[in-house]
């Protein structure tokens, strides 16, 4: 297993660097004018032939890629001037690594751009899978038992009304309901662990967490069902009820581990996915996360900043890939990784 | 009440509803067997061998099928049982196996803690008490190297080894009535003979009773006491296997006959099909079910066999234990003189 | 529960008015069904297998995957179908039968060996080189409930390969396609039904009306008729062989139920592990098969004559499990089960030798049941002694191991090669 992890791994890194390369090239085929936006507005010709040597983009797109790489291994300096160096050292921007670049726009490294912005995400996403999963995956299994009742009826029309609504909505509606109108929560802002404890950490993460949740609910309660459903039609369930097993052990102990191993994969997908940022749910709130810093960057047309988003989402992605393939190995002992 | 069988199923019903009107799955359907015998039931999809058993399962319980009639089985009417009773019944005194092993094995689970699981249920021993019973009856079943086994999955088995492992499962309990579903069509016939040889050899010891569901005349031959063949619910021929499929008296069980060639008889031997399609067991005609498909049906004086429905009664050969529902006046003569002798020539040779 | 949905959807037709007829006198079926198909042994061959093989690569676990070997699912068989004749391919589940068949239908691509279909080797040819001759060679799958595409008329469904390969203009297609359901037994005005509108039988045909479609020359049936009902078996079994008299199609049929088989075929073939063991006529096989296997085979099938003496018949038991075909025994691959086995059969594979006109055996110990030798017959060609080890004192024969059959054969009491008077 470990070697299959390994080579997922290697494979992973390439594609990441494909991906880089990828974000290179289409950014340098557009017709806009990357040390122009990178400067400012105000800047004169010959500041923009200066800011443009100093961040690279003279160079021709594969060797950029190839400094960008070359950081990533063993970090960069910022600019890569030697005599500025010498002469003015307080201008020189240190960039370990694994550097993904520096954002002139920001006036800061891209890694600490990420690294402020990456906590929030993350928090955010955590917080909408543990909602998401506890309450998709009940009311799933609730309503496979009572199928075709009123309350599997309800379950199901409620989560799709829900899903219905846009996140924008559901966020508003949350803030001047929940927080304005009854009080009931406080106006939510990211307060990390280290700074407020996790209980603070956790109540200002509810609203966002559940507007988040909310959307994912709908398509979460469907699928156990429709698992569950089909579990419950195996030939495996018959044989254990033929043993005279009770329902309630059939249920739970033979129909739902068979039934609940795809949400595994699915689940891996849309959390990784959501770690690279949940842009309007992040806007709603005032969140300063990866999707704000997409839309940010892109805006200003921040390279480095957008190309670092690219590879750590990607990284994200992948990595999750690997860990939902290595817990259906362990689930699933017909799996063989290799 | 019936005391004097073992298990006697006395007029069966299994009904469902459906959106277009009533399946009439089973009907009317009366057996009985003993304990150390084995009741080889016949016939093709559809015609309810499969959905009576597993009502004498109590496997519909929570579907939406209606049940009457009574399975009594050693003096208690298993269809008046509540579920929770019905449930202690279930792989105690009742067990079951299935036609495909892989796929009636939890593929997540070992091989051995799935037959534990069907012990433990029944018998409040140690998880280490289990498994030294399990791995008594992998033995008993002929599973190689039982102690290593018994940690391996439903995948790790060959499909015999599978079937072995589902008839300890099944007889880890000691029932005194096991159901087998078709238990060797998914198999190669190698294998098949291994299972058949098991399960004649467990039945002498556990002293089981056996209902075989088969559409195979073959395995029926050498495995059942007596032969129940069903179409479209309803059993056509009931007797003893020696009498059902020596002297069959009914067209369907001719038309079974002659289909499937015999592998030892001569090679020249015409494969004479039963015509048409199964029927449909919705809004049933009120007539004989097999009319339709039977080629000797104009034998039969008038539209009797189009209007009305014959009685399951004692045939003209074999005396009041062997039964037939057909109208025909002379089955006897017209298996001699038109069936025997164009369709399965080596019985006829034999008498 | 299964139970009843099947009749369900198999009633639909049933209680069509327009179906509902009274039931065909006895004379008229046993005028349908037929005798076993007999071969005419002077036909020149369709279809020429030689040394085919078809191997399935293996590979480690590690960083970087290496092939560590092979599935041999099919490891050399050689066999020649006459034109209008049917070899019938037996074996257990694993023999590599079907896969026998999909590599000469080239849905796989074979590792070695040749298929010459009339001056062209289905082996080598490119998959656009295949096109062509993709009209000659047809197959019928063993499912009938998921080789047909549910969404699709069974009048689309047929009509698909007429119109890929522009068999009729356009406008034929429809007339083309109903003539097509009226030889394999349907009604031709149901071409704009559903698959579901049919039963298991009824697919079948619908199947067998695809594979006409293009007039093939030659058929690979892959278990056609295992999923059907008994009574169902026979009806399809004598469609086929009304259509292959018709059209004179040879047919590679692919089975394991060797009853089936006898009826439609006048050839068998057995296979065991990748090889062929054993390919006779019908006769022969059946009554005087000579390999340990095809006499095992044939002795596991359940009796009904049984009934009437009861219990169960004798018969050769065949212990554990087929190998796996990765790492195949050495020597004779059926040795680990052979009540015959001995040493010579761990160390020598026994060659495929003619033991009749039409028969041939890969056995050291072939031979009539009970009849088997005490010495191996195949040592002295093989140049070894009886124990399989080399012998200097031998010469090996040249062992000819053709598709077809010679007229000289080597005579198992004599042991020597034998013409016919």
């Amino acid at each position: 297993m470990w070697a299959y992890a390994a080579r997922r791994v290697v494979i992973g890194v390439m594609l990441l660097l494909a991906l880089t390369l990828v974000t290179f090239v289409l950014f340098f085929a557009s017709p806009a004018d990357q040390a122009r936006h990178a400067c400012g507005k105000q800047c004169t010709d010959e500041q923009i032939a200066v800011t443009e040597k100093a961040l690279g983009y003279d160079k021709p797109v594969y060797e950029q890629w190839g400094m960008f790489v070359k950081g990533l291994a063993t970090g960069r300096e910022f600019p890569a001037d030697p005599e500025l160096k010498k002469t003015h050292p307080e201008f020189i921007t240190d960039c370990d690594a694994p550097c993904l670049g520096y954002s002139k726009t920001n006036g800061k490294t891209v890694n600490y751009l990420i690294g402020k912005a990456a906590p929030v995400s993350v928090s955010l996403a955590v917080v909408a899978v543990v909602l998401w999963l506890a309450f998709g995956v009940s009311l799933g299994i609730i309503a496979a038992v009572v199928k075709g009742s009123i309350i599997d009826r309800g379950i199901v029309g409620l989560t799709l009304i829900i899903y219905a609504f846009p996140t924008f909505f559901l966020g508003v509606f949350f803030l001047k309901f929940v927080v304005v109108k009854w009080g009931i929560l406080a106006y939510p802002g990211y307060v990390s662990i280290a700074e407020g404890g996790v209980a603070n950490w956790l109540n200002n993460l509810l609203l966002p967490g559940m507007t988040l949740a909310l959307v994912f609910l709908a398509s979460y309660v469907r699928m156990t069902r429709a698992f569950v459903l089909e579990s419950l039609g195996e030939d495996y369930i018959r044989t254990a009820r033929a043993k005279g097993l009770t329902s309630r052990r059939v249920l739970f102990k033979h129909a739902l581990r068979a039934a609940l191993t795809p949400l595994v994969t699915m689940t891996g997908i849309d959390f990784a996915s959501l770690l690279g940022g949940a842009i309007i749910t992040e806007q709603v709130f005032a969140y300063n996360g990866m999707g704000k810093l997409t839309v940010d960057s892109s805006q200003a047309w921040d390279l480095p900043t957008i190309i670092g988003i690219v590879v750590v989402a990607g990284a994200f992605v992948i990595l999750a890939n690997i860990i939902v393939d290595i817990c259906y190995a362990l689930i699933d002992p017909r799996v063989r990784l290799g | 009440m019936n005391n004097e069988h073992f298990l006697s199923v006395n007029d069966l019903q299994v009904h469902f509803k459906t959106a277009d009107g009533i399946v009439k799955a089973t009907d009317g359907l009366s057996y009985t067997l003993d304990r150390g015998k084995t009741l080889g039931i016949v016939g093709e999809s559809g015609s309810g061998k499969s959905v009576s058993s597993s009502a004498i399962m109590g496997l519909h319980q929570g579907t939406s099928a209606r049940i009457e009639g009574n399975v009594w089985l050693d003096g208690v009417d298993l269809l008046t049982l509540s579920p929770p009773e019905m449930r202690k019944l279930r792989g105690k005194e009742i067990a079951m196996i299935f036609q495909d092993p892989l796929s009636a094995l939890h593929p997540y689970y070992t091989v051995g803690h799935q037959i534990a699981e069907a012990y433990r249920v029944h018998n409040a021993v140690s998880k280490k008490h289990a498994r030294k019973k399990v791995v008594e009856m992998l033995e008993l079943v002929g599973i190689p190297q039982p102690e290593r086994r018994f940690d391996g999955y439903p995948h790790e088995y060959s499909g015999g080894m599978r079937q072995r492992a589902m008839i300890a499962m099944a007889l880890i309990n000691d029932p005194s009535l096991l159901i087998a579903d078709e238990p060797t069509t998914a198999l190669d016939v190698t294998v098949q003979a291994q299972i058949l040889d098991l399960l004649q050899k467990l039945q002498k010891e556990f002293n089981t009773a056996i209902i075989m569901i088969t559409h195979d005349l073959g395995v029926v031959a050498e495995m059942a006491d007596d032969a129940l063949v069903m179409y479209a619910g309803r059993a056509v021929e009931y007797g003893p296997v020696s009498e059902v499929l020596t002297h069959p008296e009914m067209p369907y069980t001719w038309g079974l006959l002659s289909s499937v060639p015999d592998v030892t008889a001569d090679t020249d031997i015409p494969m004479v099909p039963i015509p048409g399609n199964p029927p449909s067991l919705l809004n049933q005609p009120p007539g004989c079910a097999f009319q339709p498909r039977c080629v000797h049906s104009s034998k039969v004086p008038g539209d009797l066999c189009k209007t009305t429905m014959p009685d399951l009664l004692p045939g003209s050969h074999g005396g009041s234990g062997h039964l037939t529902r057909c109208h025909l006046p002379n089955p006897e003569l017209i298996y001699e003189t038109e069936v025997a002798h164009d369709v399965t020539p080596t019985q006829s040779e034999e008498r | 529960m299964a139970d009843t949905d099947e009749s369900q959807t198999d009633g639909q037709n049933s209680v069509d008015p327009s179906e509902v007829e009274d039931a065909p006198s006895l004379d008229e079926v046993l005028q349908q069904s037929h005798k076993p198909t007999e071969l005419d042994t002077t036909a020149p061959p369709v279809l020429t297998v030689d040394n085919l093989r078809m191997y399935f690569p293996v590979h480690s676990s590690g960083v970087i995957r290496r092939k560590v070997g092979d599935v041999q699912a099919v490891d050399g068989i050689s066999f020649e179908i006459l034109r209008g004749g049917s070899l019938g391919l037996v074996g257990e589940s694993g023999c590599g039968k079907s896969t026998a068949g999909r590599a000469i239908t080239r849905l796989y691509k074979p590792t070695g060996g040749s298929a010459k279909f009339g001056d062209r080797d289905l082996v080598k040819l490119s998959t656009r080189e295949l096109k062509p001759l993709r009209r000659d060679v047809q197959m019928i799958f063993q499912d009938p409930y998921s080789s047909l595409n549910p969404r699709h008329s069974i009048g689309s469904i047929i009509g698909a390969p007429l119109r890929i390969h522009n068999m009729v203009p356009k406008k034929q297609t429809l007339s083309r396609v109903q003539e097509l359901l009226e030889v394999v037994g349907l009604n031709p005005e149901h071409y704009n039904r559903y698959p579901n509108e049919f039963s298991g039988g009824q697919r079948q045909r619908i199947g067998i009306a695809r594979a006409l479609a293009l007039q093939p020359k030659l058929i690979v049936a892959d278990e056609p008729v295992s999923a059907l009902d008994v009574s169902i078996q026979a009806q399809v079994i004598n469609l086929l062989q009304d259509l292959q008299k018709e059209f004179d199609i040879a047919f590679l049929f692919i089975a394991h139920d060797l009853a089936v088989v006898r009826h439609f075929c006048p050839e068998i073939a057995v296979m065991y592990l990748g090889k062929i063991v054993e390919i006779a006529d019908r006769e022969t096989l059946y009554q005087r098969p000579n390999h340990p296997y095809t006499q095992a085979l044939l002795s596991a099938v359940p009796d009904v004559k049984q009934a009437a003496i009861g219990g169960r018949r004798e018969r050769i038991m065949l212990e554990g499990d087929v190998p796996s075909p990765i790492n195949p025994p050495s020597g004779c691959r059926f040795r680990t089960r052979c009540p015959l086995a001995r040493e010579i059969c761990a160390k020598v594979e026994p060659p495929m030798v003619q033991i009749g006109p039409r028969h041939k055996v890969a056995c050291h110990f072939a031979g009539e049941l009970g009849n088997h030798p005490h010495d191996p017959v195949t040592a002295r060609m093989l140049g070894v002694d009886n124990d399989g080890n080399p012998d200097p004192g031998a010469t090996p024969t040249e062992i000819e191991e053709t598709p077809g059959f010679n007229d000289v054969w080597f005579d198992l009491k004599e042991r020597r090669t034998v013409k016919p008077s």
